[in-house]
């Protein structure tokens, strides 16, 4: 232990000890870069430099998945083993590499070359199975033909419009072929009360999940009194399905960065973040560059400029409260509400947090104006929307269609092979819908009538071949992986859930384990602190309700 | 899960805080110790000592029985007998009749001075009222002092001078009143730790900006705007500093100046050699620094001062406390709730000892002895003949000691107090207490200086007795047995009774009264006299403390002082000279030695060095900056031998930026490295405080064998 | 100022800011709480004070919601009981509830059986005796968070402990587990103080529980304990 060099450390982790413990989370990225993992005397000294207390600094450590305590190999393979990587066969290829190096999942070789571990949705579901190789995404590997794409992923983007997705599908957009901000130059001769009616009236709503009305969002963050307000883009996209902002960000950052300018302008705030998902690495420095290219440009500067945080592994962190308390450099725990962002935020603070969907439709509203972005979409529903089609179709991919298609409509352009057993809805935490929902229009009015989530839209496909089970034991797990724990109904609930779903996976329920999954479902929908909890046990109630049989040992 | 057979409520033992503590109690065992949440004072909070520390009352070596020397002492000759085998078991007859016999027979034979008695800040206001009402109503002396005289006897001299009260004139909780609040002289942390939550509560919540100044760089720095590490003895020039850079900036409130003190123009000409940038040259404190923590008091809405030993044991203690007062007059930050002139009181019953008349100067209420009004008021309440009590001024604790000779002071009566530890210089108080003709030890152990003692008389620990107890808030708070005393040993006021009556019988006095039946009939006595106290009942304090003034049964208690005047009417200027401590380091002795305590001990260690607590801090150390070490050859956890003029320790280093560069740190309670050895016994010429916080030490590295207890080593990550 | 709003159908009055808790006990009613203390900033995390309000699609915990005029709250509800009931089951099946007499009193009064989970993996984990003044038994721990907050900015600003592990596996821990005298814990019991489920204790009490009679707890410490050199 004491052959550990800190001299190493302190250039690295100079630039975050002014951050404060608002610099853990980069800090300890770096120190990680160092040393491959996190020894005690490196977390000490991290502590000591940012004046973190070192139980904090070691609880944070300890919630994030991508942040190790222990020696890990020089090369960490992750393989998704969520639904969607689940249908194309990720336990194979994780068994296959398992017994190839003569590890289990969550192990590392002895010669410390190689770790191997399980991990939840990569955001690569469209190109699954899909892996983290490092920094690297790794994408249809296919065992058989012993092939995979290595590197920065593709994007397969398609639908009936090309308006948020413009840029998207030719690689990184350059500031110089994105062209000006002129949206937010427009932007910028207009009062920001305007800039929020502008919005208010497009009638444009959050795309993150919880659709609550972006303009309202703005106007009352304009309203609060601070010292200081923050823009926070919300990139952690981690919703097992969900793979829009991977590529909205990779394919075209300006859009994002010039949403939030407009945003800042019409606040009055100076500074915002991009908290972008741990598993999304590939994107930290295309997202770096784009800042550049707006700085020289002089689209940020010392009247706004944003910061890039890069997550480390926490689903919990796209909760909004969450990912503020990640960027303060604490465990990813989510606040109780009210106070809202609004008014209390990011440092408590008045803050705009929004989805890289919502933000990439500023620009839009701005350029089209209200009433032409209304033209899009339906009265209630207005815009443009992104699907992730992922599962049995035959073109996985990004849609980008406007609201008021059917989820046929969609499934058509993906190419359906056969009538679906069944669609996960707005992912795992949102609802299983089966083929008499396929004349369903997707709009929020039409989908809620239906009792489905639009959620972050995803659309998932299962055909008949199918066993379900398996999938909602994948989801099970997916949720008892990544509740915080702090409130009681997740925190257990999600461990209950998940004991009962294996169970009912290898059709060896006990008596009453149907009632108790309900019982168990509908306390963390209840009474759970946030939206994780509330939706934990949304697609497993659900699919209660279409095939009770399921849960029957019997069958 | 052990369900207690009851649980006591009763007032913490250790420190001047006076948390509310619960003892849960199970087959006369206390097995846990809890705290109410709505207790004024703590808020439910207690600290390691207030929590744990209570196990000393169980302890094996625990005397639970009255003893005598079986080698009889002679004076000259005294020695220490720690072991049981040198003592003989006694009854308590046989035990109060050997006390009575021979202070009665030395009284008589050499008078009054020849008595002296330490009273005791640990024990209950009932039994310090006692056992100075003890002594003189029946040998006629105020010789009478206990360990405020140690302690905070600078600032009382200095509070006494300049506004006529002696006792925080504000309650600790309203520092989350303060604006700005300055914390010297006192690692409040360790010494008064629920009062150091409330600073950093008041700082991490309300917005409050604290300044430290201290020579070490104490725990509360790092919750501090800014910290002035001053070097050991140079107050006067900082504070004067500050003071003249808030009459230079014009930063003075002259409304307060002008109505409420006196003095202003001598004490402004005093004030024109205390520049910052001489501040800067003797104390090593940026001038700038000095200049900024003046605007920041100065400018305050509500601003107060804490202050510790660090201003007061010095040998010009008490023009360090004047330095203080004079920034609170010039301000004006005195007399309402948030501001105040606060020195932190150790003891948990040093306030309360000084209350009752445990002094040489006063009365219970703090009147003097040598005006014959209040002694005629005594006399009254003790049925004393006329003219009857002393109007001698009596001796201060140091000076009782060296006073212990022939023709001096012949006979000690020492309760719960550990000279042999807590004075300075010990190699000549152990010279001092060898000179005595007779000497009584009333303790729950036999410490260093009980040791020394003829008879030993087995007092019970607070959870055995009833009283009350006065915090440095001066709130008045209740004591309560938690069960019945261990063994044979009797609660302090009992024996006192006991005792009085013997030595009235011997002395053919009319009786001074002796008879009570409960320890509130001790406190109504006492409270008939002392207006302070008047309105204070058991009854009233039964849920709830109140703070004295309590002129009257209906009175609500007083938490802020001086609101409309200062009892010596205006407030005082004293004008202050800079005197550089006693013993300045040279060649020979380079490093300043400062010391104090730490949390998990309490002073001489007579409770703490007995309890679980001496497992959690099994050892002393002594802090050295990381470059004296270097220079030194010292690493962390090395034994070394601090030497100065007077003695030498060995003890383990600790090498730690928690002490400055030129500064070493031991705390006092170990016996086995006793700091005190060390320590010089030079006086303040008007408190009598000695020189506790500064004198010039030489430090050697040292063998392993050479340390006292070489297995012993104290694990801690909070160093 | 004070509001007036409707508490299982009985109309109540209660000042501004006051949470739903809060008003609910002065007017003699009974919501009961896990994670909730006088004396710590409340984190609405145990969920049993979970109440319906009418025009709120998830239940709300009194603890923090604060009463509102024309409010209408059920504190029994059928969905109040299950969500209640269940997370009682969850816990019963998660850790040792044995030193929790009032939790085990609130299974009673709810009906909720201890068994309910059967095959439940549970928190369980090794007492923890490494230090002179308490023993910390964290499967007994229903992470309330107090001890946590009492040891950070409720109330004594130290920092020792915080926890390790995510979700279910969430444990209180010290910094790379490390011994409590190593960690910057000043012993000071404040945690002791507000853990509601025996998970800490004082040494002690524990000794005693441990059938030590205070004559053997007594004798304990008088030995110097030998401590290896370095």
């Amino acid at each position: 232990m004491s052959d550990i060099d800190l001299t190493r450390l302190h250039p690295a982790i100079e630039a975050y000890i002014p951050l404060g413990r608002s610099g853990l989370l980069p800090a300890l990225h770096a120190a990680q870069r160092i040393y491959g993992w996190l020894p005690q005397e490196v977390a000490a000294e991290v502590a000591r430099s940012l004046e973190v207390p070192l139980a904090d600094v070691h609880g944070v450590i300890e919630f994030y998945s991508l942040f190790y305590n222990e020696p890990v190999g020089r090369r960490i393979i992750r393989v998704c083993t969520d639904p969607a990587c689940g249908l194309k066969g990720a336990d194979d290829i994780l068994r296959h590499l398992c017994e190839h190096h003569g590890i289990e999942a969550g192990q590392s070789t002895p010669d410390l070359s190689l770790t191997i571990e399980r991990s939840p949705c990569l955001g690569l579901c469209e190109q699954a199975p899909a892996a983290l190789v490092d920094d690297k995404a790794e994408t249809n590997i296919d065992l058989d033909a012993g092939s995979y794409e290595l590197g920065r992923p593709r994007s397969i983007v398609g639908g009936s419009l090309r308006l948020l997705t413009e840029h998207c599908g030719n690689g990184t957009t350059s500031l110089a072929k994105y062209g000006e901000y002129i949206a937010l130059k427009k932007a910028l001769t207009m009062k920001p009360e305007d800039v929020i009616a502008e919005v208010k009236s497009a009638g444009l709503v959050g795309r993150g999940g919880a659709a609550f009305p972006t303009g309202v969002k703005w106007e009352g963050a304009a309203k609060a009194d601070g010292d200081q307000k923050y823009i926070v883009c919300n990139a952690d996209e981690s919703e097992p399905g969900t793979f829009k902002d991977r590529i909205l960000l990779l394919d075209d950052p300006h859009r994002t960065i010039e949403g939030m300018c407009i945003a800042a302008h019409a606040i009055g705030a100076t500074k915002g973040y991009i908290y972008l998902r741990g598993e999304y690495p590939y994107i930290l420095p295309v997202l770096e560059n784009a800042l550049t290219e707006a700085r020289a440009a002089g689209y940020l500067g010392e009247h706004f400029d944003i910061e890039v945080r890069l997550g480390a592994g926490a689903y919990i962190c796209g909760e909004e409260t969450a990912l503020f308390e990640s960027i303060e450099g604490k465990r990813g725990f989510p606040r109780v509400k009210p106070p809202f962002p609004t008014t209390h935020g990011l440092f408590g603070q008045p803050t705009i947090i929004n989805n890289v969907e919502t933000l990439c439709n500023v620009p839009l509203i701005l350029h089209e104006g209200a009433a032409g972005y209304r033209k899009i979409g339906t009265e209630k529903s207005p815009g443009p929307k992104l699907f992730c089609v992922s599962g049995d179709v035959a073109q996985p991919g990004l849609y980008e269609v406007p609201f008021g298609v059917t989820l046929r409509d969609l499934l058509d352009m993906a190419g359906l092979h056969s009538a679906p057993q069944a669609v996960l809805f707005g992912g795992a935490a949102g609802a299983f819908a089966t083929f008499e929902h396929l004349d369903v229009r997707l709009t929020f009015e039409d989908l809620r009538a239906a009792g489905l989530p639009l959620g972050s839209g995803v659309v998932m496909v299962f055909d008949e071949s199918r066993d379900l089970r398996d999938v909602l034991k994948r989801l099970g797990h997916f949720f008892a992986h990544e509740s915080c724990g702090k409130c009681y109904p997740c925190q257990m609930g999600t461990q209950r859930q998940m004991e009962i779903l294996d169970r009912v996976a290898v059709g060896k329920t006990l008596a009453g384990d149907l009632e108790r999954l309900q019982d168990v479902g509908w306390t963390m929908t209840d009474a759970s602190l946030c939206g994780l909890g509330q939706t934990a046990a949304g697609a497993v109630l659900s699919a209660v309700k279409l095939w009770p049989g399921l849960f029957d040992s019997g069958r | 899960m052990i369900r207690p057979d009851r649980i006591v409520t009763t007032t913490c033992p250790y420190c001047g805080v006076g948390c509310t503590l619960q003892l849960h109690v199970k087959d006369d065992f206390i097995f846990k110790v809890t705290s109410p949440f709505d207790s004024p004072v703590n808020h439910g909070n207690l600290c390691v000592k207030g929590r744990f520390g209570y196990d000393y009352v169980y302890h094996p070596k625990r005397i639970t029985t009255p003893l005598v020397r079986k080698m009889p002492q002679k004076a000259g000759e005294r020695t220490q007998a720690f072991d049981l085998s040198e003592w003989r078991e006694v009854t308590w007859d046989e035990a109060l009749d050997t006390v009575a016999d021979n202070l009665v027979r030395i009284y008589q034979q050499d008078g009054s001075d020849a008595m002296a008695v330490y009273c005791c800040a640990k024990a209950t206001n009932e039994d310090n009222y006692l056992l100075q009402k003890m002594y003189r109503a029946l040998f006629r002396t105020n010789n009478v002092d206990h360990c405020t005289r140690l302690c905070h006897a600078g600032s009382v001299v200095a509070l006494q001078q300049a506004v006529g009260s002696s006792a925080m004139s504000n309650t600790a909780s309203q520092v989350l009143l303060n604006d700005v609040f300055i914390v010297t002289g006192s690692n409040t942390s360790e010494n008064h730790p629920i009062i150091a939550l409330q600073m950093k509560e008041a700082v991490e919540k309300h917005g409050a900006k604290m300044i430290v100044v201290d020579p070490r760089r104490i725990d509360l720095v790092d919750f501090a705007e800014l910290w002035l590490p001053l070097k050991p003895g140079t107050n006067v020039p900082v504070f004067s500093a500050m003071a003249q850079v808030i009459v230079k900036e014009n930063l003075v409130n002259w409304g307060f100046v002008n109505a409420r003190t006196e003095g202003f123009t001598e004490f402004l000409e005093s004030l024109e050699k205390f520049t910052p940038e001489f501040a800067e040259q003797v104390s090593g404190v940026p001038a700038e620094d000095i200049r900024q923590a003046a605007r920041m008091y100065a400018t305050a809405g509500n601003a107060a001062i804490y202050w510790g030993m660090g201003i007061s044991q010095l040998s010009h203690g008490t023009a360090s406390a004047l330095a203080l007062i004079h920034l609170a007059f010039l301000t004006g930050h005195v007399g309402r709730d948030g501001t105040g002139l606060n020195p932190l009181r150790g003891q948990n019953n040093v306030q309360g000892a000084s209350d009752m008349g445990a002094m040489p100067f006063h009365y219970p209420g703090y009147m003097r002895v040598d005006n014959p009004e209040n002694r005629a008021k005594w006399e009254r309440a003790w049925n004393i003949e006329e003219g009857g009590l002393s109007l001698k001024l009596g001796l201060t604790t140091t000076e009782i000691l060296s006073h212990a000779h022939e023709g001096g002071i012949r006979a000690l009566y020492i309760m719960g107090e550990n000279p042999m530890m807590s004075e300075p210089n010990l190699n000549v108080t152990r010279h001092h207490m060898q000179q005595l003709e007779f000497l009584v030890a009333q303790d729950i152990f036999i410490n260093e200086s009980g040791a020394f003692a003829d008879v030993f008389l087995p007092a019970t620990p607070f959870a055995e007795k009833d009283g009350t107890f006065s915090n440095t808030d001066r709130r008045v708070q209740r004591v309560r047995a938690a069960h019945p005393p261990r063994g044979g040993s009797r609660p302090d006021w009992q024996i006192l009774c006991d005792l009085a009556l013997r030595i009235e019988a011997r002395l053919g006095h009319p009786t001074a009264k002796w008879d009570y039946t409960h320890p509130e009939q001790i406190l109504r006595e006492m409270a008939d006299v002392n207006p302070d106290y008047a309105g204070i009942t058991y009854e009233r304090i039964d849920q709830v403390g109140l703070i004295y003034p309590v002129p009257t049964l209906d009175h609500p208690g007083t938490p802020t002082l001086f609101t409309e005047s200062f009892p010596r009417g205006r407030g005082k200027f004293v004008p202050l000279d800079y005197v550089p401590v006693k013993e300045e380091p040279d060649d020979e002795y380079p490093f300043i030695l400062t010391t104090g305590r730490l949390l998990e001990h309490w002073h001489g260690g007579t409770m703490t060095r007995h309890s679980a607590l001496n497992e959690a801090y099994p050892e002393a150390r002594v802090e050295i900056h990381p470059a004296d070490a270097e220079i030194h050859g010292i690493r962390n956890g090395d034994p070394v031998k601090v030497q100065s003029r007077r003695g030498e320790v060995v003890l383990r280093a600790t090498v730690t930026e928690k002490t400055t560069v030129g500064v070493v740190f031991i705390p006092w309670h170990f016996q086995e490295a006793a700091a005190n050895l060390l320590t010089n016994d030079a006086l303040d010429p008007q408190a009598k405080i000695p020189e506790f916080k500064a004198c010039a030490v030489q430090v050697f590295p040292a063998r392993l064998e050479d340390l006292p207890n070489p297995d012993v080593q104290v694990s801690r990550g909070r160093y | 100022m004070t509001s007036k709003l409707l508490m299982d159908d009985k109309e109540i009055s209660v000042e501004q800011g006051q949470t739903l808790l809060e008003a609910a006990r002065e007017n003699g009613m009974d919501i009961p709480t896990i994670c909730f203390h006088e004396a710590t900033t409340s984190n609405a995390l145990c969920r049993i004070c979970v109440v319906e309000v009418e025009g709120m699609r998830l239940l709300q915990p009194a603890c923090i919601v604060q009463a509102a005029d024309g409010m209408k709250v059920q504190t029994k509800s059928e969905r109040v009981v299950r969500a209640r009931r269940t997370i009682l089951e969850m816990l019963a099946a998660t850790m040792d509830l044995s030193d929790a007499p009032e939790i085990l009193t609130l299974m009673d009064e709810y009906g909720a059986r201890v068994d309910r989970f059967p095959e439940a993996e549970r928190r369980e984990s090794a007492l923890k005796d490494d230090n002179p003044m308490y023993v910390r038994d964290y499967s007994k721990c229903l992470l309330c968070w107090r001890c946590v907050q009492v040891c950070a900015d409720d109330a004594q600003y130290t920092f020792a402990i915080n926890f390790s592990g995510r979700g279910y596996e969430t444990q209180i821990g010290t910094f790379f587990d490390r011994a409590i005298p190593e960690t910057t814990c000043v012993l000071c019991g404040q945690c002791v103080g507000v853990c509601p489920t025996g998970a800490l204790k004082p040494k002690r009490e524990y000794l005693l529980e441990q059938g030590m009679s205070p004559q053997e707890i007594s004798v304990m410490n008088t030995g110097r304990k030998r401590r290896k050199q370095k």
